[in-house]
């Protein structure tokens, strides 16, 4: 279990930095989701992983951390709000800035397809 | 009432926010802004009230709804920490009072912002939990990050753009951050995870490592230290110069976290972690300053100049911290409390003259004559002298407080030339945007109804003068001032009684 867990998490944190870095607005928010999910699978498993116990004194004979699932919850619900914000920036970049990338232009105007792709998006 | 008084600067903001966004003061101007400057007068006076009660009454620790202090969240108000907060409140004042004379028309909902930024950085100033930290954290970025795009252009909009995205990686690392220590060491209150650092063995030290270094680059994105400071000079010089003012503040919020988790949990008393981060604070400080002063000296505008005079002042905050001694704490508590003031009233100043100038805008180029050319070079002379250190403002003092600190540091030999010949560059940069600005003008000739409209407004003014007073006010008062920092230093330092005052107290 640990193993699977643990490249779940790694996965998730490769795609997202990798989303991360392809710096147009949507593939980052994409990608900032996904690190946020890995973070919040990470911070869960900070409390140990088991099997069957409860999180609320006296359900069962052994019970489960409950501190990191409060952690969770409240890191959940604030990335909720950023990812949501970071959506209506994202939009509102589009429309100021004329392009999707997170410098409102593509890097290296010189070379010949991002010329085309630079006018495309002006037009 | 006067037990709930630690809480009072988290709560107060958080209610102004509310009130003002309720039907009688949400829909009319006037009401609002009154509404708005009282209620941050009233969070400052309760904030000196606070301050006053831990100097006669020492260290308060409040729990959150009576729940002890390693399972339930503290805030802890220490001489710091309550320090920090009036100067926060202060700020908040002054804001609202500027923006008062017409810039909180530029978008939607200024003033609660306002009151909600502060409520985020008063609670990171005293919370005693690490993942209240992040919380209040968030709090304060996501006001800060709608108080960036007030009233913004396109250039704004790109650099909001990178800022929120850098905020939210930084969000994510910092509770990586988080879940390792608290898997390592099992509890999140700062104090507790103090006490156990030291009892750390085999791996866990280099989980605890981890988790501590990763922090570090969090708070680094936070403070703007070296390698993550490139997204402050857009940042700042595009807002709004008064929302600039109010960040002045944010970047010593990364550097407040610093000075709490390297001198408190990763301090003296860590085991086998004892000062994990010195070294690496030590030389990416020096490189800081460094990098800040060829951004001072590269500066094409005022506010540019200014956001740039941030990093540099980041970059000696963190040297400080990175010494570890009393006398180098004190020395920071009082350069941070005077570097605040100062880079909020270049900000101010660099609008104020923007605005008169016309097209010039705050260009350091020779243009249009500023309209009230001696208010502003007088209020301009001031605050140039104190952020460039020379007698007898605060900025001075500060300089000659901070070198006598580090004299028996390691590498002092490499701080001293290097803070000596950034200062030599501060001075140049600055004097040479000032004459620029105020002696170089082709005065032509603009009839008197426009020159009246660009007057400075008595609310700006006001809050200009509170701001532009602190430089010479801390110099008159130093006295008390430094021996408030001495006093503020040592309780930071003492680990055994900050460990058992917020364990203990809290019951």
């Amino acid at each position: 279990m640990e193993l699977l867990y643990a490249s779940c998490v790694g996965v998730l944190v490769f795609c997202g930095v990798f989303l991360i870095l392809r710096a147009r607005t949507f593939p980052v928010v994409v990608g900032l989701t996904m690190l946020s999910y890995a973070v919040n699978l990470f911070l869960f498993s900070s409390g140990r992983l088991s099997l069957n116990k409860a999180a609320v004194l006296g359900q069962s004979l052994e019970y489960a951390d409950p501190l990191p699932q409060a952690l969770v919850l409240t890191a959940i619900v604030i990335g909720f709000a950023m990812t949501a914000f970071l959506v209506i920036l994202a939009i509102r970049g589009r429309v100021d800035l004329g392009s999707d990338h997170v410098d409102g232009q593509l890097p290296d105007k010189n070379t010949e397809k991002n010329k085309e792709n630079n006018n495309k998006v002006k037009t | 009432m006067n037990q709930h008084l630690t809480s009072l600067p988290i709560l107060l903001p958080m209610l102004a926010g509310i009130i003002l966004l309720m039907p009688p003061f949400g829909s009319n101007k006037t009401n609002r802004r009154i509404t708005s400057v009282v209620l941050s007068v009233i969070s400052f006076l309760v904030a000196v009230a606070l301050l006053l009660k831990v100097q006669a009454d020492g260290i308060q620790v409040y729990a959150i709804g009576d729940w002890s202090a390693p399972f339930g969240i503290v805030l802890v108000a220490d001489p710091l920490s309550t320090l920090l907060v009036c100067l926060t409140t202060l700020l908040g004042v002054v804001c609202t009072l500027y923006a008062s004379a017409g810039d909180d028309e530029k978008g939607s909902f200024f003033h609660p912002l306002v009151h909600f930024l502060i409520l985020g950085v008063n609670g990171a100033f005293l919370t005693g939990d690490a993942f209240n930290l992040f919380v209040f954290f968030e709090v304060l970025l996501i006001a800060s990050y709608a108080l960036l795009m007030h009233g913004g252009d396109k250039k704004n909009t790109r650099a909001s753009l990178h800022y929120v995205i850098m905020n939210l990686v930084g969000s994510a690392v910092f509770l990586i951050a988080l879940g390792v220590l608290y898997g390592v060491l099992g509890t999140l209150n700062m104090a507790d995870m103090a006490q156990k650092v030291a009892l750390l063995q085999g791996d866990d030290v280099y989980l605890a490592k981890i988790g501590g270094m990763l922090l570090l680059v969090v708070f680094a994105l936070k403070g703007a230290l070296l390698p993550l400071h490139l997204w402050l000079p857009n940042t700042y010089s595009t807002a709004m110069p008064v929302v600039a003012a109010l960040f002045a503040i944010m970047t010593k919020v990364g550097v407040y976290s610093m000075m709490r988790v390297y001198t408190l949990i990763f301090g003296d008393e860590a085991g086998e972690l004892t000062h994990m981060a010195q070294s690496w604070l030590w030389w990416l400080a020096l490189a800081t300053i460094a990098m800040g002063v060829i951004g001072v000296l590269a500066s094409k505008n005022l506010r540019k100049l200014t956001a740039n005079l941030v990093i540099v002042s980041v970059g000696t905050l963190v040297a400080l911290v990175a010494v570890q001694t009393i006398e180098a704490s004190a020395a920071a508590i009082y350069y941070l409390v005077h570097s605040t003031l100062v880079t909020a009233a270049l900000f101010l100043l660099a609008d104020l003259i923007g605005r008169q100038r016309g097209q010039f805008s705050d260009r350091i180029t020779a243009g249009r004559a500023v309209t009230q050319p001696r208010l502003l070079g007088v209020c301009f002379l001031i605050a140039a002298v104190a952020v460039i250190g020379m007698p007898p403002l605060s900025g001075f003092i500060g300089k000659v407080w901070l070198l006598k600190a580090t004299l028996n540091a390691d590498y002092t030999f490499v701080f001293w030339p290097l803070y000596l010949l950034a200062s030599l560059a501060i001075l140049v940069a600055v004097s040479k945007a000032g004459s620029t600005v105020f002696w170089h003008h082709q005065d032509k000739m603009i009839n008197d109804t426009e020159r009246a409209s660009e007057r400075v407004h008595p609310a700006q003014l006001v809050a200009l003068i509170i701001l532009v007073a602190g430089a010479p006010l801390m110099s008159i008062f130093a006295g008390p001032i430094s021996e408030y920092a001495i006093g503020a230093a040592t309780q930071l330092h003492d680990f055994n009684n900050n460990i058992k005052s917020i364990l203990l107290g809290g019951q």
